[in-house]
C-alpha cells in the first residue's frame, strides 16, 4: 500500500455511512437527486481589478449539506459571501455571472429579503451585546415576524433547534457574553434559525472551537438539514467527510471539482483534488 | 569588564534615567495638589458648600452658587455638545465615505486646539451680542462648543473598535445599515462613548476663559438660564486676583474642590474603561 493510499484510507474512515447512502450512485446525472436550491453558472468575482473567483458553476441541492474545501485564499469563503451578497460591505467588490436562489437571481433580490432567506453563521462566534433572548429575537424583530408570547415561543423553538435551550432556559436575560465559545456559536446558529431561512451558510463555524463543541455543532447540522439547505466552508477535511453530502474543492479561485462527498474523497477525478485530500499540499 | 556586566550596567543606568524623568514629570502635579490641600482644606466647611458669598470684611459665607452654577453650565454644555457630538461621531465612523468625513475630522482636530478664549469670544458674538446680556445659556454654549470636537473624535474612535464581524452578524440577518448601527454597533461601544463624554466634561469643567465673555459671574443664585451665572473656575479667578486674604483662602478651597471632582470623574471613568477592555478580551 502506498503512502497516498494510506492517507486516503485515513480520511475515508471519517466518511459517514448514512451520508454515503443518501447520495449513493449519484454522479450519473439526475437519479434521486434532490432539487437544486442554488444554481451557480460562471460566477466571477473581483476585488477591484483583482479576480478572485473564476467561472464557478455548481448545483447546491436542497436540504443537503454541501461542504466547500480548499487551501486558504482559494475563494471558498468569497463564494459563500457571494450567496448572501455579504461581499457588498467591501468597497469595489463585484460579482458577475448567474447565481440563482430557486429560480430568482440573487443579484435581483432585495437585500433584506435575500438575507431573510439565506442566513449566515460566521467563523468567530459573534453574539450581540444584548441578552440571550434579545440576540435570538433580533432577526424576528427586524423582519416584524412576531412579538409578545409568539416571539417568546419562536425564541424557544430556535434555541431548541440549536440544542442550546436546556443550557440557557433559566438565564435568557443574561448577557450573551456570559456563554462559553461553543455556546455562543450555537447561539449564533439559533439567531440565524429564528427567521427560518431556506439556506444557511456557515463560514468555518468550528474553527474557533474545541473538539467537544465541534462535535455538538456537527450533530446540530444533521438536525437542521431537514429544514434548511446548508453550505459549510471548512478547513477540516475530516469534518467535510463526516458531515457533507456534497463537497466542492476550490483552488486558486476555481471550483476544481464538485461531487458527492464519497466520490471526492475516494475517487476524485482531478489530480489536484487528490493531492489536496491526501495532504500533499494545503 | 565583560560583556554581560556591561549590558547589566547599561540596563540599570537607562532604567534609572527614565524613572527619574517620569518622576520629574509628575512633580508639578504633586506640588499643585499638595499646595491645594495645604492651603484649601482649612476653608472647606459646611458653609463653604451651602452658603452664598458674603461681602468683603464679613467672615464665613460660601460658594454654593458657583458649585450649582458649574453644574448648570456643564449640564447645558452636555445638552448641546453630546447629542451633536455623538451623532457626528456615528456619521464619521459608520456612514462617512472619503470627502466629507475627512473635512469634518480635520475640523474637529483643529477645533480642539483653538484657544478657549477664542471660543468664548465666538459665543459672545453669536449668543451674547444678539441677546444683549450675559447668560448661563451663552456659557453652556461656549463649553458645549469646546466639548463638541472631543466627543466627536472620541465617539468615532470607539465605534471603530467595534469588530467587523459584529456588524456583519446583524447585516446577515437582513437588518439595514441604520438598524445595525443603532442596535448593535453603538451599544457595543456605549461604555467607551459614555466614558469619553465624562472625561470631556471633566476637561471643560475647569475652563475659565470661555466663561468670561458668556456666563460672566453672579454673586447670588442664578435666577434663570438667560441670566449670568457664577462658576467654580470663574470664582477661583476673581477670588484669586483679589486683594483679600479671606477670598484667597476660598479660592484655594474652590480649586481643591474642582480638582477633586475632576480627579474622581477621571479615575471612575478609567476604571470603567479598564473593566470593559478586560471583558472584551474574554468575549
Amino acid at each position: 500500500m502506498s503512502a497516498t493510499d494510506a492517507a486516503r484510507l485515513d480520511v475515508t474512515q471519517n466518511l459517514n455511512p448514512e451520508k454515503a447512502q443518501e447520495t449513493a450512485a449519484v454522479p450519473e446525472a439526475g437519479r434521486n437527486q434532490p432539487a437544486v436550491k442554488i444554481k451557480a453558472r460562471n460566477v466571477d468575482f473581483f476585488y477591484g481589478p483583482k479576480q478572485v473567483l473564476q467561472g464557478i458553476s455548481a448545483d447546491i441541492r436542497e436540504r443537503r449539506i454541501t461542504a466547500l474545501i480548499g487551501p486558504s485564499g482559494c475563494g471558498k469563503t468569497t463564494f459563500l459571501r457571494t450567496i448572501n451578497r455579504m461581499y457588498e460591505t467591501v468597497k469595489n467588490a463585484r460579482a458577475d455571472g448567474e447565481l440563482l436562489l430557486d429560480s430568482e437571481s440573487i443579484f435581483d433580490l432585495a437585500l433584506p429579503h435575500l438575507r431573510r432567506r439565506v442566513g449566515m453563521v460566521f467563523q468567530k462566534p459573534n453574539p450581540f451585546p444584548k441578552s440571550i433572548f434579545d440576540n435570538v429575537a433580533y432577526g424576528p424583530r427586524v423582519h416584524g415576524l412576531a412579538n409578545g408570547a409568539r416571539l417568546a415561543e419562536l425564541v424557544e423553538q430556535s434555541l431548541r433547534g440549536a440544542a442550546l435551550w436546556e443550557e440557557v432556559k433559566d438565564s435568557l436575560h443574561k448577557s450573551a457574553f456570559s456563554l462559553s465559545g461553543g455556546q455562543q456559536q450555537r447561539l449564533s446558529i439559533a439567531r440565524a434559525l429564528a427567521i427560518d431561512p431556506e439556506v444557511l451558510l456557515l463560514d468555518e463555524p468550528c474553527s474557533a472551537l474545541d473538539p467537544i463543541s465541534t462535535a455538538k455543532i456537527e450533530e446540530l447540522l444533521f438536525a437542521i438539514e431537514n429544514r434548511c439547505t446548508l453550505v459549510i466552508v471548512t478547513h477540516n477535511m475530516a469534518q467535510a467527510a463526516r458531515v457533507a453530502d456534497y463537497t466542492g474543492f476550490f483552488l486558486t479561485g476555481k471550483l476544481v471539482e464538485f461531487n458527492d462527498t464519497k466520490t471526492i474523497f475516494t475517487n476524485p477525478s482531478r489530480k489536484e483534488t487528490e493531492d489536496y485530500i491526501t495532504g500533499r499540499f494545503g | 569588564m565583560n560583556r554581560l556586566t556591561w549590558r547589566k550596567m547599561v540596563n540599570a543606568v537607562m532604567s534609572s534615567v527614565t524613572a527619574l524623568c517620569a518622576l520629574i514629570a509628575v512633580v508639578p502635579l504633586l506640588f499643585v495638589l499638595g499646595l491645594l490641600v495645604v492651603k484649601g482644606t482649612s476653608s472647606l466647611n459646611w458653609a463653604f458648600f451651602t452658603k452664598l458669598p458674603v461681602p468683603v470684611g464679613e467672615t464665613g459665607g460660601g460658594i454654593a452658587n458657583a458649585i450649582v452654577g458649574s453644574a448648570e453650565l456643564l449640564l447645558l454644555a452636555a445638552l448641546f455638545g453630546v447629542p451633536l457630538g455623538v451623532a457626528g461621531g456615528i456619521y464619521l465612523s459608520e456612514f462617512g465615505g472619503w470627502g466629507v468625513p475627512f473635512v469634518v475630522r480635520y475640523a474637529a482636530d483643529l477645533l480642539v486646539t483653538v484657544p478657549s478664549i477664542v471660543i468664548g469670544i465666538f459665543a459672545y458674538a453669536v449668543v451674547v451680542l444678539p441677546v444683549g446680556h450675559f447668560s448661563a445659556l451663552a456659557g453652556g454654549f461656549a463649553l458645549g462648543v469646546m466639548l463638541l470636537p472631543i466627543v466627536v473624535t472620541n465617539t468615532e474612535q470607539f465605534l471603530r473598535t467595534v469588530p467587523v464581524w459584529l456588524r456583519e452578524g446583524s447585516l446577515a440577518l437582513g437588518a439595514g445599515h441604520w438598524k445595525t448601527t443603532m442596535s448593535v454597533v453603538v451599544p457595543a461601544a456605549m461604555q467607551g462613548i459614555l466614558t469619553g463624554i465624562l472625561l470631556a466634561l471633566a476637561r471643560v469643567a475647569g475652563e475659565t476663559a470661555p466663561l468670561i465673555f458668556t456666563a460672566f459671574n453672579n454673586a447670588y443664585w442664578n435666577r434663570g438660564l438667560n441670566q449670568p451665572v457664577s462658576s467654580l473656575p470663574y470664582m477661583i479667578w476673581i477670588y484669586g486676583i483679589s486683594a483679600y486674604d479671606d477670598w484667597h483662602r476660598q479660592a484655594w478651597a474652590a480649586a481643591l474642590l474642582l480638582l477633586g471632582l475632576v480627579l474622581v470623574v477621571n479615575v471612575l471613568s478609567r476604571l470603567v474603561l479598564a473593566r470593559r477592555m478586560a471583558s472584551r478580551r474574554i468575549a
